[in-house]
């Protein structure tokens, strides 16, 4: 990991008006891992990232992405990065008028020239891989399930074929068996696309089973990150509570018995 | 060198791949695959993939049409598949075979009759659903009457805040300036044969019957009409309406009957002020145009028009309100879940509410006609 990090944010400030939510934030991502970010509900995560992906200015920091710096990069040299990472929102944010099929072909539409044809099989395949069934391509964001919306907004997110996705709690709202699909989904492409993923949850199994790095964010700064064994080893009394609380601790035990 | 080359071995076609299989190329890859796959029809494929250099999924997609289109039911042989690119395969030509084929698009050749049956009863179908408005707003106002607790006061207040106080200074400017227009008109071409007094008896008469109502409620029906479509329709796409219904509460009481009562209280008041708006436009153009003093203008006035015009006039208001209110609230109920279809109802709502004023109008003339008024 001596390469040079994909994404790398220096003493990030942000916050609204007499609030600041990230106060000298330093993190760095990898190449080809799957981050998860861990920080309390209203803790500044989904600010982190869209602070990151530009949708929200910074009030001091830097951040740098593909090794390209926004503040001095050029237009182009941004809107080429654009094309290279894609976002799955908390609430999906599917485009209501486009059924499930156009809204992943919207961004191939936009970015590359290919043929009707292939168009809609690249669609039909990426919504195959994140498991949504050809009857349902046809619907509409507002006639999905929860689940299904995340999963759209997924193949959504990975229709250009990025290096790099942002998911933000992909699992939230899913029920175990859906979440695990979801894991193992995420682990697949990661494998398979050779992603970069930068995933905030909640999810301790998501934790446990596919994040390579996990980050926790508490009062404006990431205050540990490193594999799981060092996050369970941080003293920190936010950190304990929240890997070692009373809702976790059967989640613990099992992975205590598995790895020794 | 070509990205796609083959060659027939025997019976066999050997398919040499080279370069990039990536979507930026997939242009000029897609011809060459559709051709391989004519000339690969009925026989066996040995793909040689050694040469690939990159791959993503669109290459994954075309290969999967090579392989699978080629020769139903004999086997694509592949090798030379570089290691890390096999995961991508492998996952490509899983969803591949379980994806269907989309079911192609039912094409009628009588589309032009088909919509024109659908759009008669659409029309239809509106009729009916004003009338369940109609009685579904009767039923919750007798409700409340019956129970004036559940009347709700600061609710109609704020409506009629927004629809009537906040709607005053642009219908005053509207209507002053139509009560100009009108009577610079009348002066222009009645003068021609030594008319040009007559003028103010044509701005008094047609402003209090017919275009001090008629343009406010078009004003109404643009402004407050579309308003309501859209914030009905957004709470019915955040599902507000249904959080309503679960604690046992009418969304018709709740949301529709304030608002269309507001409606109701505000649109005779604001034509009576846009009506004398208006006499106010067409006297200062009589005094400035038609060099009429202000004290003549309103002398004539008193004995061009009578109580009777005013009243057939204003008492067009509620009625059209009514119409305005029914067809926002139930325009705006029916939005589905897309912001294309708030849209679209919001235009709807304003269209149609304003045909039907006019509509409305033309009705309230013949009968005005019959009984004399
Ligand atoms: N657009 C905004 N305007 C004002 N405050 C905001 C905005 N977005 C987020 N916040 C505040 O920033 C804090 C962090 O929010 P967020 O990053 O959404 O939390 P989470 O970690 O649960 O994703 C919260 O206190 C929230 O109220
Ligand atoms: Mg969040």
């Amino acid at each position: 990991m001596n390469a040079e990090p994909l994404i790398s944010v220096r003493d990030l400030v942000v916050g609204f008006a007499d609030q600041i939510v990230l106060d000298h934030l330093s993190l760095d991502v990898h190449r080809g891992e799957i981050l998860g970010l861990v920080g309390a509900s209203g803790g500044g995560k989904s600010v982190l990232l869209r602070s990151i992906i530009g949708l929200l200015a910074k009030q001091d920091g830097k951040i740098s992405l593909f090794s390209i710096d926004r503040d001095t990069a050029t237009q182009e040299t941004t809107r080429s990065i654009e094309r290279r990472w894609g976002v799955l929102f908390q609430q999906g944010a599917l485009f209501s008028s486009l059924n499930t099929r156009q809204n992943v072909e919207f961004p191939m539409r936009e970015y590359l020239r290919l043929s009707e044809k292939l168009r809609e099989e690249v669609a039909l395949i990426k919504l195959g891989m994140v498991g949504i069934s050809s009857e349902d391509t046809g619907k509409f964001p507002a006639e999905l399930s929860g689940g299904m919306t995340k999963r759209a907004a997924l193949a959504r997110a990975l229709a250009l074929d990025p290096e790099l996705v942002f998911l933000d709690e992909p699992t939230s709202g899913l029920d175990p068996i859906a979440a695990g699909d979801f894991d193992a989904l995420i682990q697949t492409l990661q494998q398979t696309l050779g992603l970069t993923v930068f995933m905030v949850t909640h999810d301790l199994d998501s934790l446990y089973a596919v994040c390579d790095r996990i980050a926790v964010l508490v009062g404006g700064k990431i205050i540990v990150q490193g594999p799981i064994e060092t996050i369970l080893a941080c003293e920190h009394p936010w950190v304990k509570a929240y890997f070692r609380g009373k809702r976790t601790r059967e989640t613990t035990r099992t992975l205590g018995q598995t790895t020794h | 060198m070509q990205p796609l080359e083959s060659a027939a071995s025997g019976r066999d076609l050997d398919i040499t791949l080279s370069g990039s299989w990536t979507a930026p190329h997939a242009r000029v890859l897609e011809p060459l695959v559709e051709a391989a796959v004519r000339e690969a029809r009925g026989r066996g494929v040995r793909l040689d993939m050694h040469a690939v250099t990159e791959i993503d999924t669109f290459g994954a997609c075309l290969l999967e049409r090579l392989a699978r289109g080629s020769s139903p039911g004999i086997e694509t042989q592949a090798f030379g598949v570089p290691e890390r690119m096999r995961g991508l395969l492998a996952e490509v030509g899983r969803v591949g075979r379980e994806a269907q084929p989309l079911p192609p698009k039912k094409k009628s050749s009588f589309a032009g009759i088909e919509s024109i049956g659908r759009a008669t009863v659409d029309a239809g179908r509106d009729l009916v659903v004003f009338v369940e408005m109609l009685g579904e707003l009767s039923d919750a106002l007798l409700r409340v009457l019956r129970d004036p607790r559940r009347l709700r006061p600061i609710s109609i207040v704020y409506q009629l805040d927004r629809v009537g106080l906040q709607a005053i200074p642009i219908i005053f400017l509207i209507t002053f300036l139509i009560g100009g227009i009108i009577s610079q008109q009348g002066i222009f071409h009645f003068r021609r044969f030594g008319a040009g007094d007559y003028a103010v008896d044509l701005v008094g008469i047609l402003v209090l019957r017919e275009i001090g109502v008629l343009i406010v409620a078009i004003m109404v029906a643009g402004r407050s009409g579309s308003s309501y479509t859209a914030e009905l329709g957004s709470m019915k796409m955040r599902e507000e309406i249904d959080a309503l219904y679960t604690m046992g509460l009418d969304p018709v009481e709740v949301l529709l009957l304030p608002r269309v009562v507001a409606l109701i209280c505000a649109l005779p008041a604001l034509t009576f002020f846009g009506s004398i708006s208006a006499l106010f436009g067409g006297g200062l153009v009589e005094w400035l145009y038609g060099g009429m003093s202000p004290a003549i203008y309103v002398e004539r006035l008193k004995d061009a028009v009578s109580v009777t015009h005013f009243e057939v006039g204003i008492i067009k208001a509620p009625f059209m309100a009514l119409v305005i209110g029914i067809v926002a609230c139930s325009e705006g109920l029916r939005v589905k879940g897309s912001a294309e279809s708030l849209g679209l109802q919001t235009t709807t709502s304003v269209v149609k509410s304003i045909f039907l004023v006019v509509v409305l109008d033309g009705l309230f003339a013949m009968f005005f006609a019959g009984i004399g008024m």
